[in-house]
């Protein structure tokens, strides 16, 4: 069973193997490349930037659950550090809770949790990166990303998307991962990812993303419209942002206990 | 003249809530129901519902105003509630103060909470009043800490920030009380004590208490600096003869508390550790047996995240009696001997299912030296983005009667809460 799949991939890779030095001819980038690169479009626009996201947790059943926060974000180096910062509209009972992260590219995040009906900052353990994010269908990697060195990447074929050229990149993790395989869509234009599914053990498709809705925004193409679903479960995570923002010259200070404890509200509304 | 307070609530409710939709007012709160019922028929003298330790129903409104570009703004969170054990309906102010604020410093005057250091549900320079009766009851976490009549000023710069307290009124923590707690007393035979609350800082100015606290981030530590200087929170004893007395008072004794915190990433997990100096005041020979002896009280904790959100928190905590041989040579035989190193063991597992709506919990404090226990374990269900719904136990158990946790054998209990957030 085991070697017979490996036999599989193998005879894949080498199936494969024309088409990719096709298409690096044709664009001078390697697959690893056009993920990097679409990498840095989605997570590191701007040199910071700010953004009211809502989130509609949807499960089977049709019963909705929301999240609306603001998040900041500013970057120390391009593909490298980075600073969140997010604080809770919505729902009622977590309204004020304020939460922060220094992001680091090659070890755990830091991460600390205001909790304001006690007065509490409290510094928590950096989650599993594939655990979900404020009980949504994305995981903590889904919204603040994934090296691509993890991965082995190939680009299987070129093709358009809602009328987009796009990259179709097969993604096969180096180590343990939430996945097995990650096929994505990424916009040939823009580098911008616009569909990406997401296969388990049994390599059967389990998490499905869509970018819906693309804007320029000061000049950098944003997906302003997302959604996250769940195959197997039927629950899904629409998310829309509005009010964004780049290069705010947000500055340091901002991430930190002070501004945890007493939310920036210049930042925040 | 409850009514009235109720009519004017709603009033102020039906003025406030159209407002609400403007970004600088916001008015939120709850309704809840918690009830607390002894598992076993023993109950303590003076109870007076049977096993229900706790049956209330309570509202909570909680309002916050900071205008747009303004340097000021102001918070109020009020409870309002009936309590079926006392039949009685009553106001809880819960907290409510004015800010200022600028670049360089912050003002916070009024009623506010307060939660320092770094260990989980053990406090070292925490020294701001609690309400244990609550905790062990089974009410709300938030119900724990009891906010301060305060004034607060942060201080903030790239080297150093700081916070720093006055408060002039002694505010004590609110221990398990009689009626609704078994406890241990070394002096059952004398129920009526006096109780000296300290005077307000207004009446007597070496009264007011400080605390004060430093902190930055430094190499991924989080590092903190404390000192305090006012009075213990729980009573120590005054008696005409510890060993057979005829009159007891209790009072509050004077405390101070130096000491530090760090927190930082490592193995994996966060490392937390916390130190406090506990200067007894008022019995720097650790000779009266009705005060207790200066202390260095210590934590070393360590939490975990595990895949599908499962978290594992460990904790250390001790706290070691510096005059020990004077505390043995003066103990009455009717108190408690403790040790002379008292220790806690705690554990906290934490898992999330059904994308985070369903949470299972549980807590135990263990002591080694006085073989006892708490452990609490929980379950917690979000029906609705504003419908929660909470079910748990406080479990105590214990060798002997006199222990922390081993007085309140008798009280283990199941509690209830269902919270609607609006």
């Amino acid at each position: 069973m085991r070697i017979s799949k490996i036999l599989f991939f193998l005879s894949l890779s080498v199936a494969l193997n024309p088409i990719v030095t096709l298409a690096v001819a044709e664009n001078n980038l390697t697959a690893k490349e056009i993920i990097a690169k679409s990498r840095l479009a989605f997570y590191y626009a701007g040199d910071d930037g700010r953004a009211k996201i809502s989130m509609e947790l949807i499960n089977k059943a049709g019963q909705k659950r929301i999240r609306e926060l603001t998040m900041l974000r500013k970057d120390y180096e391009e593909g490298g550090e980075q600073k969140y910062f997010t604080y809770f509209h919505k729902p009622s009972d977590v309204k004020d809770t304020t939460f922060m992260v220094y992001k680091y590219p090659d070890r755990d995040d830091d991460r600390w949790l205001f909790i304001p009906s006690i007065n509490l900052v409290k510094r928590i353990a950096a989650n599993d990166k594939y655990a979900s994010f404020v009980g949504s269908d994305f995981t903590y990697e889904d919204v603040s990303g994934r090296k691509p060195d993890e991965d082995n990447h190939t680009l299987l074929k070129e093709e358009k998307l809602s009328g987009k050229d796009c990259f179709v990149i097969e993604s096969i993790p180096k180590g343990s991962s939430e996945y097995t395989k990650r096929i994505s869509w990424i916009d040939e234009a823009n580098f911008l990812p616009l569909k990406e599914e997401f296969y388990d053990k049994q390599n059967e498709l389990y998490r499905q993303f869509e970018a819906q809705e693309t804007k320029d925004i000061n000049g950098i193409l944003t997906v302003t419209k997302r959604v996250m679903k769940n195959i197997k479960t039927g629950h899904r995570t629409e998310v829309v942002f509005q009010d964004i923002e780049y290069n705010l010259g947000i500055e340091d200070s901002i991430f930190s206990e002070r501004y945890l404890r007493r939310p920036p509200l210049e930042w925040i509304r | 003249m409850d009514k009235i307070k109720i009519l004017l609530l709603i009033i102020a409710s039906l003025i406030f809530i159209p407002m609400a939709n403007a970004s600088e007012l916001s008015l939120h709160g709850f309704l809840q129901t918690n009830y607390s019922v002894r598992v076993n028929d023993d109950n303590p003298q003076g109870a007076k519902q049977g096993n229900l330790i706790l049956g209330e129903e309570r509202a909570q409104l909680k309002a916050s105003f900071y205008p747009q570009k303004s340097k000021i703004g102001a918070f109020v969170k009020s409870d309002f509630y009936h309590d079926w054990v006392e039949e009685d309906w009553a106001f809880d102010f819960r907290e409510g103060y004015l800010d200022l604020m600028d670049d360089k410093f912050g003002l916070r005057v009024g009623r506010q909470i307060y939660t320092w250091g770094v260990g989980d549900l053990l406090f070292i320079n925490d020294t701001f009043p609690k309400d244990w009766e609550a905790f062990f009851e089974g009410r709300p976490l938030e119900y724990l800490k009891i906010g301060a009549d305060s004034l607060k000023l942060d201080i903030y710069s790239d080297k150093v920030c700081a916070e720093a307290v006055v408060m002039p009124f002694f505010e004590p923590d609110d221990l398990p009380s009689v009626g609704r707690f078994h406890f241990f007393d070394p002096y059952p035979n004398i129920p009526n004590r006096e109780l000296e609350k300290p005077d307000s800082a207004f009446e007597k100015f070496g009264n007011m208490e400080y605390a004060l606290r430093l902190y930055r981030y430094i190499g991924d530590f989080d590092v903190s600096a404390y000192a305090y200087k006012g009075f213990f929170r729980s009573p120590g004893m005054k008696a005409d003869n510890f060993n057979s007395p005829s009159v007891i008072s209790l009072f509050y004794p004077e405390l101070a508390v130096y000491g530090l915190s760090a927190q930082r990433s490592a193995l994996g997990g966060v490392v937390s550790t916390e130190y406090g100096y506990y200067d007894s005041l008022d019995d720097k020979s650790g000779n009266d047996p009705g005060i207790n002896n200066s202390q260095s009280r210590f934590l070393i904790g360590y939490q975990k995240a595990f895949p599908d959100d499962f978290t594992v928190g460990i904790q250390y905590y001790g706290e070691l009696m510096h005059q020990y041989s004077q505390y043995e040579d003066n103990l009455p035989s009717a108190s408690a001997k403790r040790k002379e190193l008292h220790q806690y063991i705690t554990l906290r597992l934490t898992k999330l299912f059904k994308y985070q709506t369903v949470k299972l919990s549980l807590f135990t404090f263990y002591s080694p030296d006085e073989e006892d226990f708490l452990i609490i374990p929980e379950a917690s269900y979000n029906f609705t983005d504003n419908l929660l719904g909470i079910i748990g136990m406080n479990i105590f158990a214990g060798a002997e009667d006199d222990t922390t946790f081993g007085q309140h054998k008798k009280d283990s209990n199941i509690y209830v809460t269902v919270r609607y957030s609006f």
